[in-house]
């Protein structure tokens, strides 16, 4: 990313945009009152929010729904067209965000050619999620409490125990943990209504479509370059995201592979990685810096690799910054699937260089970017010093409400004029900074500690 | 408007924020499951001199009321009236290690006290009823999360999620 990339991507949005951000913030201050009783103004946003889909086909049933919250019976299924209409104004957020991105960068990306996904049949378990999810939104956040969090637990449970339900449940999961650990919501100083609002939003939407794969997918061969790392992670869950460039029968494309796994919030900082241990040879590859030979492995259409520890095998060495110099500019991005439109899935990797550290902005010339100081992950070496010293960065590009920022995967820094390279994955089969080592040495491996607790207690 | 309610109101309209800063990583072995659910800190404390046995401690969030039982509901014989046991000593020293002595007396509506005490604090006495069979299931079930099989699919609302997110 040259200065001139930066200057038009951080150039003024679209009107448009903070026009459908305040119709999304009117619904969501609502469902922090409670769609239950409703007042003058939450019944306003509410029309407001359906009138903006007036000319879609979602727009007749939002209308119905709007209607039938402002007069206080908001049902199941209404509240699913409001969140699907939510997610709609979102959706068209993230297509001209990331359109702005690419255009500003010169990133080609494919079409997407796939059909939307099938809805789901709505099985049981999501029947039993989407009652919860009603509940409080007829409650409002301000008027959750320990008992309707803990109300819940068996439908989280449930669904955690289906493998092919794993999205929504990991979703709820970390939606239940935040509003256990803010219950009784009503003494909170401020709620965080755009983020429980696009929690639940979504949630809402997988209890009727359960998150099943968008497309069959492609069969792919080649060579995998990881670029980097990004990780996830909730209390009782983590995912490993991997950005890399994909070299397969003369093309490059950009793609990424996510593997997830159940932790619990004890498990913190480099010990995530023990839960991912299914998966060496995507974790060798990210703590050796190394390539991987891919055979046969499914590519779905939003450029998410299936992950086979099958089918992959430990490559060549591979410098994730010679493989951002020399490869990224010409790789093809993937498109987005239909449902998975939302600036927060917008996370795409850029080489910068040659810039400074202005407290917590890059700076190249006079274009500025901020950089996602405060949420290095512990699972990796990365540190706001690091940063501050390095000179080249492999990051992604990210979008909230503070505008764009840099989240950084990997820098090469000048540390007491030393050369210092890290890379967020450097740890991924173990800590290899001396104090890491010790620290988790005298903690102990809480991995094992509880893996040896459950052998014992769930499987007498 | 001030800076603070704008600080609020961006705070308010972004998806990834801090909502609760993540628990720190400690010592599991002696505790090996604290939580601060339902009202009550709750946790499950290791027998000092049976590895088949544990302890099911709580403390509930407004009335400090404590309970102390084995596994099998068996009182603690270590409870008088309003002294706690060992294992409640232990529950508090790893709760405030696990989340810091702040969210911890937040949490239990008292001040800590010099040095992160939170047990100074408490007045409560022995619960009339013991939660001990819920509280073992949430470690049972906290357990379960260890066995889980890993997923080699994306989980897209992760990016929800990331790691250490921001204040
Ligand atoms: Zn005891």
């Amino acid at each position: 990313m040259l200065s001139m990339h930066l200057a038009a991507l951080t150039g003024a949005l679209p009107d448009g945009l903070d026009d459908a951000l305040d119709l999304v913030g009117g619904f969501d201050d609502a469902v922090t009152h409670g769609l239950g009783r409703v007042g003058e103004p939450e019944a306003a946003a509410i029309e407001a929010l359906a009138a903006a889909l007036s000319a879609a086909p979602l727009g007749p049933s939002a209308a119905e729904a709007a209607a039938k919250v402002a007069s206080g019976s908001a049902s199941e299924e209404g509240l699913g067209v409001l969140a699907a209409g939510r997610a709609a104004l979102l959706g068209a957020v993230h297509d001209a965000l990331l359109d702005r991105f690419d255009t500003a960068v010169g990133r080609a990306r494919a079409a997407w050619d796939e059909p939307a996904p099938v809805p789901a049949s709505g099985a049981n378990l999501l029947a039993g999620a989407r009652s919860w999810l009603h509940e409080v939104a007829v409650t409002g956040w301000r008027g959750v409490s320990h008992d309707l969090v803990a109300a819940v637990d068996p439908t989280v449970e449930a669904l955690l125990a289906e493998p092919s339900l794993r999205r929504v449940a990991m979703l709820m999961d970390g939606l239940a943990a935040e509003l256990r650990a803010s219950s009784p919501v009503a003494t909170m100083a401020r709620v965080p209504a755009r983020r429980w609002g696009d929690l639940w939003s979504r949630a809402m939407l997988l209890t009727w479509q359960d998150g099943a794969p968008a497309g069959p997918g492609e069969q792919v061969s080649g060579r995998l370059l990881p670029l980097g790392v990004d990780v996830h992670e909730h209390p009782t869950g983590v995912q490993a995201q991997v950005h890399g460039v994909l070299e397969s029968g003369g093309t490059r494309r950009l793609v990424r592979a996510s593997v997830s796994a159940g932790k619990v919030d004890t498990i913190v900082g480099p010990a995530v990685w023990g839960v991912l241990d299914a998966f060496p040879v995507l974790l060798a590859a990210l703590a050796g810096h190394r390539a991987v030979e891919i055979d046969g492995m499914t590519l779905l259409p939003g450029g998410d690799l299936l992950w086979s520890e099958e089918q992959a095998e430990a490559g060549e060495p591979a410098d994730p910054f010679a493989t951002a110099r020399l490869q990224l500019d010409d790789a093809t991005a993937p498109p987005v699937p239909p449902l998975e439109r939302h600036p927060v899935r917008i996370a795409e990797p850029v080489l910068l260089e040659d810039y400074r550290i202005d407290g917590s902005d890059l700076v190249i010339d006079d274009h500025r970017l901020r950089v996602e100081l405060g949420n290095l992950p512990g699972s990796g070496p990365l540190t706001p010093e690091l940063v501050a010293a390095s000179r080249a960065c492999v990051g992604l590009v990210r979008w909230d409400a503070a505008g764009w920022s840099l989240r950084p995967l990997a820098v090469q820094a000048t540390v007491k004029k030393k050369p210092v390279v890290a890379h967020g994955g450097d740890w991924a089969l173990g800590p290899t900074d001396p104090k890491i080592v010790k620290a988790q040495a005298r903690s102990g491996d809480a991995v094992t500690v509880l893996r040896e607790r459950a052998g014992r207690l769930l499987r007498k | 408007m001030s800076n603070e309610d704008a600080d609020d109101l961006a705070w308010e309209r972004s998806a990834v924020v801090r909502v609760t800063p993540s628990a720190k990583a400690r010592k599991l072995a002696k505790v090996p499951f604290v939580e601060m659910a339902g009202g009550r800190l709750q946790g499950v404390v290791s027998s000092g001199s049976d590895i088949a046995r544990v302890y099911v401690s709580s403390i509930a969030a407004e009335t400090h009321a404590f309970s102390c039982s084995t596994n099998n509901n068996r009182r603690c014989g270590g409870l008088g009236g309003s002294y706690m046991c060992k294992h409640l000593d232990a529950l508090l020293k790893e709760a405030v290690l696990q989340y810091g002595a702040e969210r911890v007396a937040a949490y239990l509506g008292v001040e800590a006290g010099p040095g992160g005490d939170v047990a100074g604090a408490l007045d409560g006495t022995e619960s009339a009823d013991n939660p001990a069979a819920t509280v073992f299931n949430r470690f049972l079930r906290h357990l379960a999360y260890l066995e889980l099989p890993a997923r080699p699919a994306p989980v897209p609302e992760m990016q929800w999620f990331p790691a250490g997110a921001v204040g």
